[in-house]
């Protein structure tokens, strides 16, 4: 109903440019300004009261503003632009330029296995795992009480059954307590006992008491049993050290790492920030340099090839039942988009298992002894296989969408001219076909370049030379770089992200030249 | 009409990343400290709980309700199906993990080294009711990182209908498999899975019974990191003897952790090197079967498998360590628990006492136990994920008939390279 009201009025706004912008109020109009009021008001509502719990007063203002800008800006009949820009431009820095910032910066530190936290969750890490229950020291049934509002441990000694009162203090004597047939102290003269529900919902107070004696501390271990032990371990902020066994182990900035004199470092670590360390490792090291053509060759192949044959099967069967003969179109149309359909990650798996030389599906099939997935070749072969397989319903699809849009009449206008089908499809049809669906190649190739499970599930890389574990013959970037930062050892998580600024620049600077040859191809058909 | 619609749409989810985004930073921090202020308030603590495996998150499903009730607290068990340390790992430094976790103890060296876990204090009397293996396994930088529950070890599953007798060596079973193979009796000599990409867990008994090493010991008798042995001199012959195997036939690529158990099942091979998670399958296929330890080849080195532990670890950026160390230390180390987890997935228990109890319904359990007596326990350390990989990749070039030296050496600068980053 008020589709040709708006048209009017931007009608009326092409032939007035210069005067006043008029909008009509609609129904429509007010119900979405009020859901989205209404949505902006409730995320400040549920952001506020625990931003104001935890006294984060800068995001508490950051959040108003939000807020206040976003009224401001639909509330007013003015900033009509801007009320179309501003989400498209927080939609790129969401989803576009943070991800890519974040994954430079983390590009810069050794962030990974063993570097996850910061130096002080590292610092208590290394103590609390080099705590150790003091040789000979008794053995201990807790019982959680209060005096006055004040946390008790009463510690019976399980076998003297002695009864004391540890608090933060140290150990004091406790006279005329009850104890149960188990060890726990059922009452007490002086000492609120808690129940168990009650000392669990404390239980981070219990965590934190700490007895001190003379041989360490008296710390709970659950909520029925109190162990004294000794840090063998502990952090010297003089030094910037961590003082004991084996030790001093000093604060290495660079590396993250307490170390010794001997060179050895304690296994807890923390974030640093490495510089540019990552990426000349790419550079520098031999296992990557020394196998990069390689590989880049292949990944190449296979996303050239991968894209070349999805595109060219897709389009002929696109063809074939664009035909004005082809009868039953809709259901092959179907069946053909299966494979699009189906779970990729699930098919990957299915085709490796039939690859298999001894129980797979295809060797029994065309009695063949082949060893598919084992041999640099038929592995090569197989793997575009499986891709094209998964690849060209997608093909189809947009082919059959960008051949409705060229108009049967060119292709016979073609033949009454004398052309051959052939040169009616080579002279007419592809290249405007192209035309639409370049950029759609383009970003196929970019897809097919990293695209890490066709070859993780299926080859993992293999197969291997026998002096080579490093490089498999199907091996792309990303899955090599792959097994570099995560397949071996542990995650590194810095070095991934070097890695991927690495293969983003390439597949930029490769789309960005199939981008521009597109282009002058565009202009000669113009 | 359309136009505005759109512009609303538009707007909607402006400012839901306009909050999102810009409350990012305090929302992280929000997660911390809500239920910090909240616990005391509830009257009541929550332990959450994170478990790998449907079965085991089932079976664990009624005691962990069990020791709420008694504790006065709620317990939410959750199943982690896809790479549970990673996931562990990661919340646990964002500080939305678990107050426990349960998983396998070879975790334990990166669980350490990210500060995920912490030390469980058991008593003397616990730990003298564990199987020793299994207290070993969960010890790491002399300190008891879990609760262990179950033990598993690969042992040699056998036909008994074709392949009566138990084999005393290695070179039994693959002449016993090459006989029933050539009188077409079976497909395969021997199922033991290895697939295009290796399998270092199934092929480290065979590697060590020829000779091999991964790496050196310590003077405390742990695996040491700084002496990577995979392509040492004696390993060279391992890997030989793994390349002699593929030659026979015997190992092959195309058998796969897919396949294995179930060609067995079918009685197409005689002999299975599988653990306790095989049994279900053997058991519904219906033959006569026996269970052994992996014989050692003819004058070669004990044919030592990896022994696995199950274990409950504390997490220590848990919201509720004390009631963790409750569960953990005095509530699964009980029988009970032990023989329920049992049930739902048959793994011997690493309690003797429930082991006992297991004993008379299923000689199974024992059969694999006593398999695994003199087992390695998996090397927790950290650097033990580096060795799987490259050993897997030269075990399958060794089957295909590459030469073991360059295998070996390949292997051993993989193994190296990653370790020294």
């Amino acid at each position: 109903m008020s589709a040709p009201s708006v048209t009017k009025a931007a009608r009326d706004d092409t032939a007035r440019p210069s005067g006043p912008r008029r909008r009509e109020i609609t129904t429509g109009f007010v119900v979405t300004r009020i859901a989205v009021l209404g949505v902006a008001a409730a995320l400040l509502l549920y952001a506020l009261p625990p931003l104001v719990a935890d006294e984060s007063w800068p995001a508490v203002v950051v959040v108003c503003l939000a807020t206040a800008a976003i009224a401001a800006l639909y509330l007013t009949r003015r900033f009509v632009p801007a009320k179309y820009l501003i989400p498209g431009t927080v939609f790129l820095l969401a989803f576009q330029v943070f991800p890519v910032l974040y994954t430079m910066s983390t590009a810069l530190t050794n962030f990974g296995d063993g570097h996850r936290g910061g130096k002080q969750e590292a610092i208590a890490a290394i103590e609390t795992a080099s705590l150790r229950q003091v040789p000979g020291s008794p053995e201990y049934a807790l019982t959680a009480a209060l005096k006055g509002d004040e946390l008790v441990f009463l510690l019976v000694d399980t076998k003297t059954k002695q009864v004391q009162a540890g608090t933060e203090e140290g150990l004091s004597p406790v006279d005329g307590a009850k104890l149960s047939l188990t060890g726990k102290v059922l009452e007490a003269p002086g000492y609120t006992v808690l129940t168990t529900a009650q000392a669990a919902a404390r239980g981070k107070e219990i965590t934190g008491l700490a007895v001190p004696t003379s041989g360490g501390a008296i710390k709970a271990n659950g909520l029925s049993r109190a162990v004294e032990s000794r840090a063998a371990l502990a952090y010297d902020a003089s030094c910037d050290c961590i003082q004991g066994e084996g030790g001093p182990w000093r604060a290495d900035e660079s590396r993250g790492y307490f170390v010794n004199d001997k060179g050895e470092h304690l296994a807890q670590g923390w974030q640093v920030n490495v510089g540019l360390a990552n990426f000349t490792r790419v550079v520098t090291d031999p296992t990557i340099s020394g196998h990069f053509l390689a590989v880049f060759a292949w990944n190449l192949v296979f996303a050239t090839g991968s894209v070349l044959s999805t595109f060219a099967l897709g389009m002929a069967v696109a063809l074939a039942l664009h035909h004005p003969r082809m009868r039953g179109t809709k259901i092959y149309r179907i069946v053909i988009v299966l494979p699009y359909a189906m779970p990729a990650f699930a098919m990957l798996l299915v085709w490796r298992d039939m690859f298999n030389r001894d129980f797979g599906l295809i060797n029994s099939l065309t009695g063949l002894n082949l060893d598919w997935l084992g041999e640099p070749t038929t592995a090569r072969m197989a793997v575009l296989l499986v891709n094209l397989w998964l690849g060209f319903p997608y093909m189809f699809l947009v082919t059959t969408g960008a051949l409705q849009a060229i108009p049967r009449e060119m292709t016979e206008a073609a033949g009454i001219d004398g052309a051959s089908p052939w040169q009616a499809f080579r002279r007419v049809t592809l290249p405007l076909l192209l035309v639409a669906l370049a950029p759609l190649l383009i970003s196929s190739f970019a897809f097919n370049f990293n695209n890490f499970n066709a070859i993780q599930l299926t080859t993992g890389g293999g197969p291997f030379d026998v002096d080579n574990t490093q490089v498999g013959k199907t091996d792309l970037l990303i899955t090599y770089t792959f097994r570099l930062a995560f397949g071996t050892g542990s995650a590194q998580f810095g070095f991934a992200a070097a890695i991927s600024v690495f293969i983003f620049a390439l597949v930029a600077t490769i789309s960005a030249i199939g981008f521009r040859m597109t282009r002058k191809q565009e202009e000669v058909y113009r | 009409m359309r136009i505005r619609a759109l512009a609303a749409l538009a707007s909607v989810a402006f400012a839901a990343t306009a909050c999102g985004g810009s409350a990012e930073t305090p929302s992280a921090t929000q997660t911390q400290a809500a239920p910090a202020a909240s616990t005391p308030a509830a009257g009541g603590g929550k332990l959450v709980i994170w478990s790998e495996g449907a079965k085991r998150t089932a079976a664990l499903k009624p005691f962990a309700e069990q020791f709420g009730k008694e504790n006065g607290v709620t317990v939410e068990i959750k199943e982690i199906a896809d790479n549970p340390q990673q996931t562990f790992v990661t919340a646990s430094q964002q500080g939305s993990g678990p107050d426990v976790m349960v998983g396998a103890h070879d975790w334990i060296g990166n669980m350490v080294q990210n500060g995920a876990v912490e030390p469980v204090n058991l008593t003397e009397e616990q730990k003298a009711a564990l199987n020793p293996v299994a207290l070993k396994a969960v010890t790491f930088n002399g300190q008891v990182y879990g609760a262990p529950y179950a033990v598993e070890n690969l042992a040699l599953i056998r036909n008994t209908t074709l392949a009566p007798d138990t084999p005393a060596t290695f070179d039994e079973v693959v002449a016993k498999g090459a006989e029933l193979k050539k009188a077409g009796k079976v497909k395969e000599i021997l199922c033991l899975q290895v697939s295009q990409r290796g399998d270092a867990y199934h092929a480290y008994p065979l590697f060590a019974s020829a000779g091999g090493a991964l790496f050196g010991t310590t003077a405390g008798g742990d695996p040491d990191p700084k002496q990577v042995l995979i392509g040492g001199g004696d390993s060279v012959k391992a890997w030989g003897k793994l390349g002699e195997l593929g030659k026979q036939g015997v190992l092959k690529a195309s058998i796969t952790p897919e396949n294995s158990i179930a060609t067995f099942a079918d009685g197409k091979c005689a002999f299975l090197v599988s653990g306790p998670w095989a049994m279900n399958d053997v058991r519904k296929a219906g033959f006569s079967y026996d269970i052994s330890p992996i014989p050692p080849f003819e004058g070669g080195k004990p044919a030592t498998p990896f022994v696995g532990v199950q274990a409950f670890f504390v997490a220590a950026k848990g919201q509720n360590k004390v009631l963790a160390q409750e569960f953990v230390t005095n509530y699964v180390t009980n029988t009970e628990v032990a023989k329920a987890l049992y049930q739902a997935d048959p793994r011997p228990p690493a309690l003797t006492a429930a082991l006992e109890e297991v004993k008379a319904s299923d000689p199974d359990a024992v059969k694999f136990l006593d398999a695994g007596k003199d087992g390695l326990p998996m090397p927790a350390i950290p650097e033990m994920a580096a060795i799987w990989e490259p050993f897997g990749i030269a075990e399958v070039s060794v089957i295909k008939g590459g030469d073991p030296a360059k295998a070996a050496k390949a292997a051993q600068d993989a193994v190296e390279k990653s370790l020294r980053k």
